[in-house]
């Protein structure tokens, strides 16, 4: 019986195959979207762990440079020999590689990595570990033993062949064992140009890149939603068309357990078919954007991603699961309505009645209850989750107002016309709505999260570009070694009367949170150029006073502390802040003092960088080159710095705009499957119109135009929403996920043309339904009219 | 006995009130015997066929189908007397349209896991089936198609054969022809036949008639 059950039950998709192309189809891209993004997460969070491992970062305390980047070999002989037990380490780029070079010797953490080097009998002195994908770039410039828990991008050896091999005899950081001598000389006395860092104050990548990561599932999450609108719609749409032979399998003696139970093992494992092909999607998916997530995390965060996908069993697992659970959930009500369908139900198709007007009322309700609770939600819970929880509300909301909203504009349109033809016209759009609903909410969603992905991006660049503007004032950046140079550059501007912007910086700890620590030479070009969130008045004039401080926004929020706060500067020095500043790429929080503070507080430090305004930028710059010895590439023109912060920040985004695309993709999809899913049912409802006079060729071209207006009309809901969304990302997300607050600009001009892709996209996947009504022969029109159907 | 009705009552529930429809009714139908049960639309002639056929439960009284007590039976037991003793022809063919004529002659039998190639054969040739083997339901005339539901319903070999309205959406040479086939086949494998219909011509060529009015036999 089963056999013979299971092969009536198949035999639809045999006698279906764009019904059982849709279902899979809608699968394989929910699952596709989902686990190339889920795909993606687990590389990055493999490689950040790789790097912790390697790195050692965060597991132990530091010495580093109270500035620059290099410590002097003999300092950290001066160290051991007074009873620091420190170990050093070298960290530096050859070509594309990261070299760390550690002291086996005393080393806690030994290499990092899988590699056993006391088993290992091809480890050496002369030997660098790396993953298989760096070891490459390593090919001919030292032997190489592959180990893939390596970091990408980094080598990792003994310190004396990295020396070497970077052409250097100074170490980058020394690294403090756990278990010091109770009584050992302070640091200022051995080395009083390091200070300690504190293994909790390191940036912690994953933790940073978390926000990131979060944006990226929900963009998978969102297109996994898209595809299951099309999964539900399809589900929905087998089971009207096999209401019949349920009933006649009943009818014929199937107990309906066993009916309720084959069904359910039928779609599933289609569903995990669908899965399994969504998963080798996501695979490639996944391996073609992963470049872009590494240039983004790299650009965003400076943190490394492997540029080679594994299988993880951790994302295909994931797709696979939330592919059988969303199938199920959508599969749950069919079934219901099967165990309660009594043995002699009608068997006419109701697909097109589904979608009654209670219906439309309950989703109506529904989505008034979820458009309301992101009132509250907005008002009164913070954090990326509320945010993200909005989001869910905003959009699933207005996808469930959409189906009422288009049923009551088509009443209205349908009122509004005289000519018959067109009166027909909106009566059967609207008949159409139930069948076509589920396509048109999805296409809904992604229209809205273009519409709110592109606002955010371009206000992000909007203000970007104005930031550059402000703090790229200066005409030339010039990068010094040494104080003496510092001192001679700085002689040799004022002797030329050229203003210049020396830039005292160091690295320390407030209110917690790793900061860097800025001095600067308060003037006129601060005064005109720098645009604040907030600020008391004279706010630099307080700041050349030496009695407050600027900070940015990131250690604003992340510490609470705003304009007219105390910041403990040091234990003996706590400063007003006088302003917050925006300071847009940039994960770390900044404090900004005058450069006589500054130096009272470190008078050690010399200004490594300047600042120079001048109109004569190339004349002056060789005239640096040949009077000071300053090499040409330590200097660096306005220009070439806003052309790389500019491309990094269109890098930043490109993985954004493909998901956008892609979704975009997905929900066009949605209404080619209903459509041509539905395509069969139509025909009793064309047939009388045909009969009537209407050739076939202007019904297909009804069909057409009927797409598009809806898509239109989509577009014209999805705007509102789309802006919502945006505020959403730039006011709640954006602060939770990069530490800043964007102001929200408007670009109709974006909009329309989204609306236009919006159109095109169901122009295109009405176009095959539309050709196939076109070509319909007559016979299969008349038959509607001798009941043979 | 094949099938036997005792005292069946049934009613159906509207939104404001209870309409009894079956109001006590009792008949027998002995193997090979064909019964013709006629009434007005809305007698309870297609309901009394639906409690026969174990598709419906009755409110009261009792129903046996070869021996076995439909109003003691659960929903799984009624399904698997339907699989193995009854054998159902509506008027709407109720075929699988994704089956071809072949499956669909066979799946009946092949639920029971009884299929008689010989047997099919037989009857696919009497109902000059032959040519259509192959084809999709779609592509049959109806007089066709309801020569499959005939052609599935004896294949199943059942003790009873219950049909609704068989030939109702037929011509009447093509009517003509699909009764005098089924009736040919049923004599031959000893089945219990109940038409239900409006047709004196159909009922006249049953060995019995009965005639339902609001609920009751008269």
């Amino acid at each position: 019986m089963i056999k013979s059950c299971l092969r009536a039950l198949l035999s639809h998709w045999r006698r279906n195959p764009v019904q059982l192309f849709a279902y899979l189809a809608g699968l394989a891209l929910a699952t596709a979207l989902w686990s190339g993004v889920q795909a993606i997460n687990s590389e990055a969070r493999a490689s950040y762990d790789a790097a912790a491992t390697t790195l050692g970062e965060g597991q132990n305390n530091l010495l580093i440079p109270k500035q620059g980047d290099r410590i002097p070999q003999d300092v950290y002989i001066s160290l051991r020999r007074s009873g620091w037990l420190v170990s050093p380490v070298i960290d530096g780029r050859l070509g594309d590689v990261r070299l760390v070079g550690v002291d086996l010797v005393t080393s806690a953490t030994g290499l990092g990595g899988d590699t056993d080097i006391n088993q290992s009998t091809n480890f050496t002195g002369e030997t660098l570990l790396a993953n298989p994908e760096t070891a490459q770039n390593l090919a001919g410039i030292a032997e190489v033993i592959v180990d893939a828990s390596i970091a990408p991008g980094v080598a990792v050896g003994d310190i004396g062949l990295v020396q070497r091999l970077l052409e250097r005899d100074d170490l980058t950081r020394l690294i403090l064992l756990a278990d010091q001598p109770i009584a050992q000389p302070s640091l200022g006395t051995i080395a009083p140009d390091l200070r300690m860092q504190r293994a909790q104050q390191t940036t912690d990548i994953a933790q940073l890149t978390n926000s990131f990561h979060l944006n990226l599932t929900a963009f998978g999450l969102l297109s996994f939603a898209v595809g299951l609108f099309i999964v539900h719609s399809t589900i929905g749409l087998a089971f009207e068309q096999r209401r019949g032979m349920i009933r006649t399998l009943r009818a014929l003696g199937v107990p309906l357990r066993t009916l309720v139970v084959l069904i359910t093992v039928e779609m599933m494992i289609l569903a995990a078919i669908g899965a399994g092909f969504g998963i080798v999607l996501g695979y490639l998916i996944a391996a073609f954007l992963l470049p872009d997530v590494a240039a983004t995390v790299r650009g965003l965060y400076g943190a490394q991603i492997s540029g080679t996908l594994e299988l993880r069993a951790s994302w295909w697992v994931s797709g696979l699961l939330l592919a059988l659970v969303g199938t199920a959930v959508a599969l749950s009500s069919r079934i219901w309505q099967i165990s309660q369908m009594p043995l002699l139900a009608s068997v006419r198709p109701r697909a097109w009645v589904i979608a009654t007007a209670s219906r439309f009322r309950l989703q109506t309700i529904g989505s008034i209850i979820l458009l309301t609770a992101t009132v509250p939600m907005t008002l009164f819970w913070d954090g990326l989750l509320a945010g993200f929880a909005v989001l869910g509300c905003l959009l699933i909301g207005a996808a469930l107002a959409l189906p009422a909203l288009a049923a009551d504009v088509l009443t209205v349109l349908q009122k509004n016309t005289v000519a018959p033809v067109w009166s027909w016209f909106w009566a059967d759009t609207r008949q159409q709505l139930p069948g076509l609903s589920l396509a048109l909410m999805a296409l809904l969603l992604a229209v809205s999260a273009n519409i709110g992905v592109s606002t955010m991006v371009s206000s992000f660049r909007l203000t970007f570009v104005s930031f550059l503007d402000q703090r790229l004032a200066p005409e030339l950046f010039i990068q010094v070694d040494t104080a003496d140079q510092s001192a001679a550059l700085e002689t040799y501007l004022k002797s030329r009367n050229i203003e210049a912007l020396p830039l005292l910086r160091t690295q320390t700890t407030i209110a917690e949170q790793p900061v860097a620590l800025y001095g600067v030479r308060v003037g006129q070009t601060y005064r005109d150029s720098w645009v604040f969130l907030d600020e008391t008045p004279n706010a630099w004039e307080q700041v050349a006073g030496n009695g407050a401080v600027v900070v940015n926004e990131q250690l604003a929020r992340r510490a609470d502390l705003w304009v007219g706060d105390l910041v403990q500067i040091t234990p003996d020095l706590a400063l007003p802040i006088s302003a917050v500043v925006g300071d847009y790429g940039n994960p770390k929080g900044q404090v900004i003092l005058s450069e006589t503070v500054f130096q009272n507080l470190h008078p050690d430090l010399y200004p490594s960088q300047f600042g120079v305004r001048t109109q004569q930028a190339v004349q002056l710059r060789s005239d640096i080159v040949d009077t000071l010895g300053i090499e040409d590439n330590a200097i660096i023109d306005q220009s070439a710095v806003k052309a790389l912060s500019l491309a990094i920040f269109e890098r930043t985004f490109v993985v954004t705009s493909a998901l956008n695309i892609l979704t975009l993709g997905v929900a066009s999809f949605a209404i080619l499957m209903s459509l041509l899913t539905l395509a069969d049912l139509r025909v009793p409802q064309l047939a009388p119109v045909w009969a009537l006079g209407m050739t076939r060729r202007r019904l297909g071209w009804l069909e057409l135009l009927r797409a598009v207006l809806l898509a239109g009309l989509v577009f014209v809901c999805a705007i509102p929403m789309g802006l919502g969304l945006a505020w959403v990302l730039l006011t709640i997300i954006n602060v939770e996920a990069f530490g800043w607050k964007l102001p929200m600009y408007l670009f109709p001009l974006e909009y329309i043309q989204l609306g236009g892709y919006a159109m095109i996209a169901a122009f295109l996947a009405a176009m095959w339904p539309a050709l196939r009504l076109m070509r319909t022969p007559p016979s299969t029109l008349l038959r509607v009219f001798a009941s043979e159907r | 006995m094949v099938l036997r009705l005792e005292a069946v009552q049934k009613s159906f529930h509207d939104s404001e009130r209870v309409v009894p429809v079956l109001k006590g009714v009792s008949f027998d139908l002995e193997a090979g015997q064909t019964l013709a049960l006629r009434g007005e639309s809305g007698s309870g002639k297609s309901t009394l066929l639906h409690i026969a056929g174990a598709l419906e439960a009755a409110d009261a009284g009792r129903v046996w189908v070869s021996g076995h007590d439909l109003t003691q039976m659960d929903d799984g037991g009624r399904a698997a007397l339907r699989r193995s003793d009854i054998a159902l022809i509506f008027q709407q063919f109720n075929l699988i349209p994704s089956l071809t004529v072949a499956a669909n002659i066979a799946f009946q039998s092949a639920l029971s896991g009884r299929v008689d190639q010989a047997h099919i054969k037989q009857i696919v040739t009497a109902l000059g089936l032959d040519d259509q083997m192959e084809k999709y339901p779609e592509a049959l005339s109806g007089g066709q198609q309801q020569r499959v539901a005939i052609a599935r319903a004896i294949a199943a070999k059942p003790k009873l054969m219950l049909a609704d309205e068989p030939t109702g959406n037929l011509d009447e040479d093509t009517a003509d022809n699909v009764l005098e086939q089924m009736l040919k086949l049923v004599a031959q494998t000893g089945t219990a036949l109940m038409v239900v219909t409006h047709s004196p011509i159909i009922a006249a060529r049953m060995d019995r008639q009965l005639h339902l009015r609001s609920g009751l036999l008269v």
